[in-house]
Formats: C-alpha cells, sequence, structure tokens
C-alpha cells in the first residue's frame, strides 16, 4: 500500500517539478530538460507491467496537456516503459530478474548509466522525431536529441544521488 | 479460438502498449494540424489554474517591462486621435492607420500565462475563456505586434496557436504598398519570421515595416509585425525574406484579443461564392 502512494507522489512531484521548475529552463534558448521520465527509471520492477505502461503513458499525457503537444511525451514515455524489462535483461544478461529485490540503484554505476542514457536518448530521439515530423530535419532531430538527452541523463543521475542519500 | 485466446494472453502486455501508442500517436497527428478542436490543450481547468498560479508570481519581475509597454501603447493611441482631428480638419488622409479604415473590431484584454518559443508548434496560454466571450480563430495582439490566433477554449482559459508555430499563416503587407504576401516560420530564430509569396513587383529594401494585411477576416489591416532584414532573389522572385518582428516573443505579458464583428457576414458571402 505504501509502495503504491510512494509512486502516486512521485507522478505528481515529477509533473510539477516539469511544468514549475524545468519548462521554464532553456539552456541556451533551446535546450528544454525532461526531467519526469525519472518516473520510468525508478518505478519498481514488479510483475504488473500493465498498470506500469498505464501510468508511464498518463504521465506522459499529462505532460502534452500542459505543452500543448498533442500525444508526443505520452508516445516516447510509454515505449521506453516498454523497453525497459528487456533492456534491463540485456544490460545484465539474465533471461529472469529477481523481482522482488530486485533495486535499480544497486546496479553498478556504469551498468546504471548505459541503462538511463539508452532510456533517455530513445526517449527524446522519439519526442523530437514527432515533433520534427519530416524526413529533412533528420539532423536538427539528432542535434537536438543529444544535447537535451545529455542534460537530462545528468539531471537524472543527480536525482537519484539525492534519492539515495535520503533513504 | 484457443488459439486466438492464448496469443492474446501471451502477448496481452504488447497488445496493451500497442493500442496505448496508437491513442498517443492520433493525439500527436491531431496536434499537427491546424482546424481541429484539440483534446490535448492546456485550456483546461487544471493545467489552466496551475499555469495561472505560476504566473502570478513570474508576473512581478516583468512589471517594469509592461509598464513601459502599455505606456507606450497609451502614448502612440494618443498620438493616433490628436492626428485623426488634424486630418478631418484639413480633409486628407494621408495617414494609414487602422483609426481610419472604419472597420468594426472590439477588443478584449487578457494576461498571457504560458509562453513558449522553442519548439516547432509553439502556443501560448490565456487567463481569458468562453465566459469573456472568446471563441476560436480570433486574433492576438498586443502594441508590437501579432501575437497568435486563438484554438482550444474552454470556460476561463484559450490557448493560442502562435506566430511561432508552423501551422500559422497570416496574411501581412507592406507598409507602403499594397503587396501582399504570407508570413510563416521556419521554426529557427524566435525573432525572426519569414514572408513568402510576395510579388516581385513589390519593390522592397532592407528595413521596410510590414502590417497585417486584413485579407483574412481575423486580424485588423495596419497592425505593425516587423521590419525587412534581409532577401535574396532567385529566377526573378523572392526566394527568402527574413522578417525581424518587432515583439520580443519570449517576453509577452498583457494581450488584446480581437473580434470582428462582421465576420459571420464576410464568410457568408464568401461562402455563397464558394457554392455558385
Amino acid at each position: 500500500m505504501t509502495d503504491a502512494i510512494k509512486n502516486i507522489i512521485l507522478f505528481i512531484s515529477l509533473i510539477l517539478v516539469q511544468i514549475i521548475v524545468l519548462n521554464n529552463v532553456l539552456l541556451w534558448g533551446f535546450i528544454n530538460p525532461l526531467l519526469y521520465i525519472l518516473f520510468v527509471v525508478i518505478y519498481p520492477f514488479k510483475r504488473d507491467r500493465g498498470l506500469f505502461l498505464f501510468f508511464s503513458f498518463l504521465l506522459g499525457l499529462s505532460i502534452d496537456f500542459f505543452l500543448n503537444s498533442g500525444g508526443i511525451n505520452a508516445a516516447a514515455t510509454l515505449f521506453i516503459a516498454y523497453i525497459r524489462l528487456p533492456l534491463i535483461k540485456g544490460i545484465l544478461g539474465k533471461s529472469e530478474i529477481d523481482f522482488p529485490v530486485f533495486d535499480i540503484s544497486k546496479l553498478p554505476f556504469l551498468n546504471l548509466l548505459f541503462f538511463i542514457s539508452i532510456l533517455t536518448l530513445l526517449h527524446h530521439f522519439i519526442v523530437f522525431s514527432l515533433e520534427y515530423f519530416k524526413f529533412s530535419a533528420i539532423g536538427t532531430i539528432f542535434y537536438r536529441t543529444l544535447l537535451t538527452s545529455l542534460f537530462t541523463i545528468i539531471l537524472l543521475i543527480f536525482s537519484l544521488l539525492f534519492m539515495n542519500k535520503a533513504k | 479460438m484457443q488459439l486466438i485466446i492464448n496469443f492474446i494472453i501471451k502477448y496481452k502486455y504488447f497488445l496493451f502498449f500497442l493500442l496505448l501508442e496508437i491513442v498517443a500517436i492520433s493525439f500527436t497527428i491531431q496536434g499537427h494540424s491546424y482546424h481541429k478542436s484539440k483534446f490535448v490543450n492546456s485550456a483546461n481547468f487544471v493545467t489552466g489554474g496551475l499555469y495561472k498560479r505560476i504566473n502570478s508570481f513570474k508576473e512581478y519581475t516583468n512589471l517594469r517591462t509592461f509598464n513601459q509597454q502599455l505606456l507606450d501603447e497609451n502614448t502612440m493611441l494618443k498620438n493616433i486621435l490628436s492626428q485623426h482631428s488634424k486630418d478631418t480638419a484639413v480633409n486628407s488622409i494621408q495617414v494609414i492607420d487602422t483609426a481610419l479604415y472604419f472597420q468594426k473590431y472590439t477588443y478584449i484584454p487578457a494576461k498571457v500565462i504560458h509562453n513558449q518559443f522553442h519548439k516547432k508548434y509553439n502556443y501560448l496560454t490565456l487567463d481569458k475563456g468562453s465566459k469573456n466571450g472568446i471563441t476560436t480563430d480570433l486574433g492576438v495582439v498586443n502594441s508590437n505586434g501579432i501575437i497568435g490566433i486563438t484554438n482550444s477554449v474552454s470556460e476561463n482559459y484559450a490557448t493560442v496557436l502562435s506566430i511561432l508555430n508552423e501551422n500559422a499563416k497570416i496574411n501581412v503587407k507592406l507598409l507602403r504598398s499594397l503587396h501582399f504576401g504570407t508570413l510563416e516560420w521556419d521554426g529557427k530564430d524566435y525573432n525572426i519570421l519569414q514572408l513568402v509569396d510576395l510579388p516581385i513587383q513589390a519593390n522592397i529594401k532592407a528595413g521596410d515595416t510590414i502590417v497585417s494585411g486584413g485579407k483574412s477576416t481575423i486580424f485588423p489591416e495596419g497592425i505593425p509585425v516587423g521590419t525587412i532584414l534581409n532577401f535574396s532573389k532567385e529566377n526573378n522572385s523572392y526566394s527568402r525574406i527574413d522578417i525581424k518582428l518587432f515583439n520580443d516573443m519570449s517576453a509577452i505579458g498583457p494581450v488584446n484579443i480581437v473580434t470582428n464583428l462582421d465576420k459571420e457576414e464576410i464568410q457568408n458571402l464568401e461562402q455563397d461564392l464558394f457554392n455558385d
């Protein structure tokens, strides 16, 4: 029960942080880190994947409502939520994961960094591809994906460190 | 039958994922189109309410600029008024300004509570809605020029399709001649827009002023937009004309929403024309 409440608090606070703080941050005029995907990174690896997929979709859609961006963030967040389990299995080289005791913060740092980077790059690539929606803009899409991902990854690592300290 | 059920059970997460993804993509496509009442917009109670609250803090940091803007606008309007009385006295109509076109417009004041300028499809959110008489497809302007066109409207809030949006196409003309073109945005610099479809006969030079054209039923004629920054010619036509806006699109505060009272009449007339 407490787990569910924790996740709801995380869900709401990530939206608020993204809207109130981060969407007002525009580094060099266009880099806007999308920290809210922290939800996908730290949501517990339990077996109720359906609920997790639905919440991820809802989180992205909530951001879309604020940004008037159709379903761009919803599509991207849902995608990385779906890919998360196969990805972590691939990184650890295991076919099964010991779900009840598996904790993302217990991963070795390099593995964690790799996991976060892949998720972020995929997410941002989908966001910018859907935003530009044109093959001729592929250069701009890659450019923005890489630069924005860099700042999102840094923020994600810092928030994970901070959350571990707080525990 | 058993096979199908087994298939669904085996791939239930994938099917669920696919279903939600299709929903998200259809919202995206709907969001990219211009004329459609969008389901996902920030004019609703929750998002509008939060933006209004955030804005009530942010507003203070810009009060000085906005005060100066309003003072400038007041001075400009007073100058137009005094000019007008002189013009009627000597019976000349040399000055081009909105007050002399005798069109019927009403203005509703509003505040921008959320502003976007770094994306490809930018929207603003206003703190006025259908309760204040706002409908879709109304022009939004401030003293320095055109801001956008209202898009989705709820009871208390409205979203505005910014001129910094790939879907925005606004009829503009040169101040010193009657040649008109269309104002678009290429998605790069938020203070530089592009003027397209301007005939080569319009002999332009850098620094020429561009004003709204009045060919649409949305904006009154003669609202300032910007100046020509640079242009290039190719095959005896203008290939690219950059317009520097008078407005700083990253700092928009108080705006006016323009309603054209003759809009319905004009549209009815045009409807008849197309039906024949």
